[in-house]
């Protein structure tokens, strides 16, 4: 066999492996929104759940599992920032960075159940927060700062040394060459990690099972004070999420109309997240192209 | 070349020779003083004693490796966090070596041009005005002042000034590494480093580059590491050669080039290195 022919051969298995995983991933794609779309409408997206009749809908779900999303990166990304800009601008290659960078790899390949245990034992019972907003946001900073802080490192690895360098020359500080040289410059792929993060922390659903729970008491969207209990904007409640519910559902749902609500649910996780992607390489781009040319 | 070889039999026996620079309209504004880098435990230059004159421009040649970079970066403290730097360097009568010094106001007076074009991602304008408006200059007509005359000074304006609002990475190589000494003569430096300036761009860009620096000396003492022979004889007035971490010669550059004193820069100038 002469070396074309192999060549020919590696390619054609390659194409056929990659045509493969495209194929299967369309047809899970298919499959779910083959099923769920007919379920969608208005009342299904706005409507609180009903646990024995047909006719819930995911509203109170949806609108925790954005709420949740908003509370675990404003509370992740500041930490990841500071620790990415520490470890990469900052911090000499000695133990304790080797030390902070394995953790961070232990961290972020911890099966997510894993995390929302540690969430139960330590947020709920020992912290006292409950199955709340708060436990839950707690669980998720832990299961996205590990990977949101790899991908500020990663995008700041991107920016050359020259440009650091600079920076100094021009007489600026380290701090100062760090903010307004560098993080400018990384912002677009900075915000398409968060973005993508953002839809990883969407879809999460072990890691709250046991600290935001798996209820979702009806709420009150005229009341915006973060005190009052049936406030949507009270941290201290408990908030099934979108795809919390579709589990719980699946294992224990006893309306008559489970099947459906599981589908539309399932539908609208993934345009959800499909969405999170688009966006992702959307603004990633644009912002680029802003920085980049006229 | 037979020429030359017997020129080297005859006159050159020389291990080292440094001639400092001595012209009463040019004084001494910059000088080191045994000086020393080591990277880690390695000993990259071995006592770099060398003045300059202001308002001249002074090349520093010599084969890879052999510390020009390492000098150079000195100067400026660029290697702060990556060497350590002993010895005297003595800017203005201030030894700018010690840790007392403010190094972010010294490297504002001493301004330094890299090898790859660095432009910021921000626009043209903003690239040259943004680190003074982090010294407070906030006034929008002294800021567009400046920015103009820094790209006129460095050549640039004519084919920028409509454009200043775009971003400087669309720029070609050679009006980015212009921007970047625009860039770096709008903080009003008195000397400019530039570390082989010119190795990424074309022959026209590097050719329009020289006369740019041609024009600068006026403003600015000028320190250029280049591996570009003919590009030393044509711009500066003193030569530095370097080889293995040490200054092996220093003079005018016309005497560096025709009448060399150690056989290694004679070799090294005609082409016979290595
Ligand atoms: N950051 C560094 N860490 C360790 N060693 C270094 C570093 N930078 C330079 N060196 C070493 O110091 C010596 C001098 O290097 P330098 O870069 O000053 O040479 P140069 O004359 O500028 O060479 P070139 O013409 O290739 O740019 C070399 O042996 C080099 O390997
Ligand atoms: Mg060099």
């Amino acid at each position: 066999m002469n070396s074309k022919k192999q060549n020919k051969i590696a390619i054609g298995a390659l194409y056929g492996i990659a045509g493969l995983v495209v194929l299967i991933l369309l047809a899970l794609l298919g499959y779910i929104l083959a099923s769920g779309l007919p379920q969608l409408s208005w009342h299904f997206l706005t409507a609180p759940a009903k646990a024995f009749l047909k006719g819930g809908g995911v509203g109170v779900q949806l609108f925790n599992s954005f709420y949740l999303l908003i509370l675990a990166m404003a509370i992740s990304f500041p930490i990841a920032l500071g620790a990415a800009i520490y470890l990469y601008e900052y911090a000499r290659d000695n133990w304790v960075t080797t030390t902070i960078r394995t953790a961070i790899e232990i961290l972020s390949s911890l099966p997510s159940v894993v995390v929302g245990l540690f969430g139960f034992l330590f947020f709920v019972v020992k912290l006292r927060l409950g199955f709340s907003i708060l436990s839950g946001a707690f669980a998720l900073t832990f299961f996205n700062l590990p990977l949101l802080t790899r991908s500020i490192e990663d995008s700041l690895r991107t920016i050359d040394l020259e440009q650091r360098e600079g920076g100094l020359a021009l007489g600026l500080s380290r701090w100062e060459t760090i903010t307004r040289v560098i993080l400018p410059a990384t912002v677009p792929s900075i915000l398409t990690g968060v973005i993508l993060s953002a839809g990883r922390v969407f879809g999460e659903a072990a890691a709250l099972i046991y600290t935001a729970g798996q209820s979702a008491p009806a709420l009150n969207f005229a009341d915006w004070n973060p005190f009052n209990i049936s406030s949507p904007l009270n941290p201290m409640r408990p908030a099934e999420t979108l795809a919390v519910h579709i589990w719980k559902i699946n294992s224990e749902g006893i309306m008559p109309d489970a099947k459906a609500i599981s589908s539309g649910s399932s539908a609208v996780l993934i345009i959800a997240i499909l969405l999170f992607n688009f966006a992702a390489r959307y603004v990633g781009k644009r912002l680029y192209k802003r920085l980049t040319s006229a | 070349m037979f020429i030359n070889n017997d020129v080297t039999k005859g006159t050159v026996m020389q291990e080292r020779h440094v001639v400092q620079p001595n012209d009463p309209g040019h004084p001494i504004i910059l000088s080191t003083e045994d000086l020393h880098v080591f990277y880690g435990k390695k000993e990259a230059l071995f006592e770099g004693d060398l003045q300059f004159g202001s308002n001249q421009i002074t090349a520093l040649i010599g084969p890879s490796g052999s510390g020009k970079s390492t000098y150079l970066r000195s100067l400026n403290r660029m290697n702060d966090r990556i060497a350590t730097v002993t010895g005297k360097i003595m800017y203005r009568g201030v030894d700018i070596n010690q840790p007392a010094i403010d190094v972010y106001e010294m490297r504002r007076r001493v301004g330094m041009v890299f090898q790859r074009p660095n432009p910021f991602a921000k626009s043209i304008y903003d690239n040259i005005a943004f680190a003074l408006r982090l010294r407070g200059t906030t006034d929008k007509h002294e800021l567009d002042e400046i920015v103009e005359t820094s790209l006129k000074q460095a050549a640039l304006w004519d084919q920028v000034k409509d454009d200043l609002n775009k971003s400087a990475l669309a720029l070609s190589g050679g009006q980015a590494q212009r921007l970047c000494i625009a860039r770096a003569i709008a903080v009003k430096p008195d000397i400019l480093l530039l570390d082989e300036p010119a190795s990424a761009l074309d022959p026209v860009s590097t050719g329009q580059l020289e006369d740019t620096l041609l024009d600068l000396k006026q403003h600015y003492t000028i320190i250029i590491v280049t591996h570009n022979m003919q590009q030393a004889a044509r711009i500066s007035e003193y030569t530095a050669f370097f080889n293995q971490g040490r200054v092996l010669e220093y003079d005018t550059t016309s005497q560096i080039f025709t009448n060399p004193q150690v056989q290694v820069t004679s070799d090294y100038v005609s082409g016979n290195f290595g």
